[in-house]
């Protein structure tokens, strides 16, 4: 990290966190799962394409040190970090096959060593795997080397190869359904993965795409902003509208099965634009969100399942209960905590989560709400006499929900309370100086969320019929954190990105599924060393942490409000 | 004097001290219902006070560990509970082996000497790593994003050490000689627990007199007063942040080898729940504050194991035992409600306010 370390020193540090990191990709597991899947018809497996992506990444981080016109050192660094990052994996198998490494290591399976080998076994296998380290780290210089254009369009064009490649299960039937569209199916792929001819196809094709936008796109970018007031109006109608439409024929597009993810993740939106104002707007780091979420839940069990035999209300006439519930737990768990700050109300939040999800467990309360056998026999939603149950029904009514919530907080963070959120964010004396109602501000926070949660919970347990205790673990508070996080603490299209990249990838893909938190964990981290506001982060927030960058910008933008 | 009572509360102190009052008389209620009533004798309430120690010195060594941390660098180091982990579980494949072997019959004291070094290398190591991978960049960047990155980091090791080891329940082998019960002053007392007890006591010491006695206690200590002034004195200030990640770490790779031996098992989770105790622990001494952490674990352990039956069995609660870790988390909410500053409350805890 130091700025003083000469390139090739560097090089060597980013290639011994390279062997590490390869080795433990393999260790843990995640290459041989991956390689089950082939991204290119049995020449490329999803388990390659993960040692390469980090063999890459990290070599072209090594030469990002070297300056550009300095082409042999650009090269030379790159080179060695792949070819050190290959030598990991090559000591992996060179220890791994006199020792018995799996009496600790689960995963370290001869497999494994076939897979790091290329099955040619050692004697080639091991060249061969040095080779290609050294041909990654090559890649990675090419590319530091290539100008910005070329960059953008060899990375999108790679990636919408693998992605394709990755997804083909799901893309398939689906692109099946498309009529004439449907016929590309055998030409893209193949029993497994990609086809060859097919993956070549897709790369030129969005290559040139990318390409294409690239030279044009600017040009198509001022048009648009040259247009008269008007049109542009109509143009972003047009546009939303669209975007409408699409989702509202999306599961009638995607079939059965991506209609069930769809509503995973639209959940997992809900959740997170709830969590978003307490954490985003009022940055109140709540740990134990799933409390709420519980709440909702259980209310609507007790109200609706005849199973209890306490009540049997519809969906409908429990939501308020549900509503009411939810709002009141919030402000009952905020009024504790109002005067803890940072890592002090993280601890507390969660011990509240923890301490609901026992009770909740706990024989102690087993005859009024179920413990740990749960609750069953919960109705599903229905509205006018049309039963929403399968998935592609349920879909519009979480798409309404996220909707709604999504204009609420859209509407809520400019407003004068999410303006005294965000002030409260940024520095609580300052704010309660400048006469803000702490109390209150940070009550309504937790009563919001709380009500957004208690809302998903109640089309959560609808929608799978019965609750469990243990579908409220800590663990989901962290999801919901994670996908905030990595989304952009904040912002509104953030959640859904987040939610699309940490809720829906892993249901798609299921060897992805069992690395989730290990994913997570490690996304957290990197997203808050790397790039701390997010994927798709709020305007203000990213301008705030990036201070020093942009200082001149910023500058310009102030010098631009000061004369309006 | 009402009117001045009525202008000092606030309507939420109101309810936080109707909270507070209403716990407060329900666990006075149960405990003296539950001794009327009489179920346990005074054996079992000696079994369960011996049994909260032995697992109130494991707090309390874990907890050192937070409150360091916590003294230099103002963050909750989240992830602790996972450096704790990482130690016994690494050191259960050393037991088995020595088991296997039967070494750990013949020579149990050298073997328990092993485990515990490897134990403690394992979780130094991480420590030190996790610091300098994860918390160093982000000195100085606003609060919540090293927390946010320590509880990133905390998952990350979890099913990281899944991954490796596998996500079954190992069960750690017995060791002789810690089988069995001694009996002293005509108390009868299990060996492991005694010697988890002993060996706790005497590691806290250690610790303690290290950072009391020694030049590099004393630079850590500094650090935590004054990062600023400690640097200008000539201590390097980046290396005793690490030194107390050190620490802190062979402190719970030490207090994780106990875990072990007391509960018998490993898992990859096993770090989390006693992380968030451990926590409570530090934060109830007064965090920060390194004898306030050996206190708070103590009495955290006893609260522990002697609250569901004191205070839940007298409420006439099913299985109350099921409710010991709701006990310990309305502590610490409890605690960081009314006494944030903890028993040993001191500077500290206004100073970072």
């Amino acid at each position: 990290m130091n700025q003083d370390q000469s390139p090739w020193r560097n090089a060597v540090n980013i290639g011994l966190v390279g062997a590490l990191t390869a080795v433990m990709l393999a260790l843990i597991g995640m290459v041989e799962s991956f390689n089950k899947r082939d991204i290119i018809y049995q020449i490329v497996t999803m388990g390659n394409i993960l040692l390469l992506l980090c063999a890459v990444f990290l070599s072209y981080l090594a030469a990002k040190k070297a300056a550009r016109d300095q082409t042999a050192m650009v090269f030379g660094t790159a080179v060695l970090t792949g070819v050190m990052t290959a030598a990991g994996l090559a000591l992996l198998v060179i220890i791994g096959k006199s020792i018995n490494l799996r009496m600790v290591f689960i995963n370290a399976s001869p497999v494994l060593y076939q897979i790091l080998t290329f099955y040619y076994g050692p004697k080639l296998g091991i060249p061969l795997l040095l080779f290609s380290g050294a041909l990654s780290g090559f890649f990675a210089g090419l590319l530091y080397l290539a100008p910005a254009l070329v960059r953008k369009m060899l990375i999108t064009a790679f990636s919408s190869v693998i992605i394709t490649g990755m997804l083909q299960d799901m893309l398939r039937p689906v692109i099946a359904l498309w009529g004439p569209l449907g016929k590309i199916n055998p030409y893209l792929f193949a029993a497994n993965g990609l086809a060859l001819k097919g993956a070549v196809g897709l790369f030129v094709l969005v290559a040139v795409l990318v390409y294409a936008w690239g030279r044009k796109g600017s040009a198509v970018k001022t048009r648009v902003a040259g247009l008269p007031a008007g049109q542009q109006r109509t143009l972003k109608l047009v546009s939303g509208l669209f975007i409408v439409f699409v989702l509202l024929i999306l599961p009638k597009i995607v079939g059965l099965f991506l209609s069930e993810v769809l509503t995973i993740v639209g959940l997992y939106v809900l959740l997170g634009l709830g969590l978003n104002i307490v954490v985003g707007y009022a940055g109140m780091l709540d740990l134990g969100y799933v409390a709420f979420f519980a709440v909702g839940s259980y209310v609507v069990a007790i109200l609706t399942s005849p199973e209890l035999g306490f009540f049997s209300l519809g969906f409908w006439s429990a939501l308020p209960f549900v509503l009411a519930a939810g709002i009141f737990a919030g402000v009952l768990l905020g009024v504790p905590v109002l005067k803890m700050r940072g890592d002090y109300l993280a601890i507390a939040t969660l011990g509240f989560g923890e301490i609901i999800r026992i009770l909740v467990l706990s024989d102690w309360l087993r005859p009024w709400i179920g413990g740990a056998q749960g609750i069953g026999q919960i109705p599903n939603i229905s509205l006018a006499g049309y039963s929403f149950s399968s998935p592609q029904q349920i879909y519009y009514f979480i798409l309404a929900g996220c909707l709604l919530v999504g204009f609420i907080s859209w509407r809520l963070r400019d407003s004068r309370l999410g303006r005294a959120w965000m002030a409260v964010r940024e520095d609580e004396d300052v704010a309660q100086a400048m006469g803000i109602n702490l109390v209150a501000t940070k009550l309504m926070a937790f009563a919001t969320g709380a009500g957004f949660s208690a809302l998903s919970g109640a089309i959560f347990v609808s929608k799978i019929g019965s609750v469990y205790p243990h579908s409220f673990n800590v663990i989901v508070s962290i999801n919901i954190i994670c996908l905030i996080i990595v989304g952009g603490m904040g912002s509104i299209p953030g959640v859904v990105v987040g939610s699309f990249a940490l809720v829906g990838l892993p249901e798609l893909l299921r060897e992805f599924a069992e690395f989730r938190l290990l994913v997570y964990g490690a996304a957290l981290v990197a997203m808050m060393l790397l790039r701390p506001e997010g994927l798709w982060p709020d305007v203000k927030r990213k301008r705030e942490l990036h201070v020093a960058e942009d200082e001149t910008e910023s500058e310009a933008e102030q010098a631009a409000t000061a004369r309006s | 004097m009402l009117q001045r009572i009525r202008e000092r509360m606030s309507p939420t102190d109101v309810v936080m001290w109707l909270i507070g009052g209403g716990l407060l008389f329900l666990v006075v209620w149960g405990s003296i219902a539950t001794l009327i009533k009489g179920t346990y004798t005074t054996r079992h309430w000696i079994d369960f006070v011996i049994f909260g120690l032995a697992q109130g010195s494991v707090y309390a060594l874990i907890a050192t560990g937070y409150t360091m941390v916590y003294g230099v660098l103002r963050m909750i180091n989240f992830a602790h509970g996972e450096v704790f982990m990482s130690g016994p579980y690494t050191a259960y494949f050393v037991a088995a082996w020595f088991y296997r072997t039967d070494f750990l019959d013949a020579q149990p004291i050298f073997c328990l000497g092993v485990i515990f070094i490897v134990s403690m290398a394992i979780s130094v190591t991480i420590a030190f790593f996790l610091e300098r991978i994860a918390y160093r960049p982000l000195r100085g960047a606003p609060r919540l994003i090293p927390l946010i990155t320590a509880i990133g980091a905390s998952f990350f090791l979890q099913y990281l050490f899944r991954g490796l080891y596998g996500s079954s329940f190992q069960a750690y082998p017995d060791i002789a000689i810690l089988e069995g019960h001694w009996v002293i002053a005509g108390i009868r007392i299990l060996k492991f627990q005694a010697v988890v007890i002993v060996a706790a006591v005497v590691l806290m010491l250690a610790l303690y007199s290290f950072v009391m006695r020694t030049r590099i206690g004393k630079a850590i200590r500094s650090v935590s007063e004054d990062k600023e002034a400690s640097a200008l004195m000539g201590i390097d200030v980046d290396k005793m942040i690490s030194m107390t990640f050190v620490v802190g770490g062979a402190a719970a790779g030490a207090a994780g080898v106990l875990y072990a031996i007391m509960f018998k098992q490993v898992h990859f989770f096993m770090g989390f729940i006693p992380g968030i105790k451990a926590f409570t622990a530090a934060v109830l001494g007064g965090i920060g504050n390194i004898p306030g952490a050996m206190l708070g674990g103590i009495f955290l352990g006893l609260v522990e194991s002697v609250g569901p039956s004191l205070f839940l069995d007298g409420l006439g609660i099913v299985a109350p035992y099921q409710l010991k870790d709701a006990i310990a988390f309305t502590m610490l909410v409890m605690v960081l409600i009314f006494r944030p500053t903890g028993i040993l409350g001191e500077r500290l805890a206004i100073k970072k306010a």
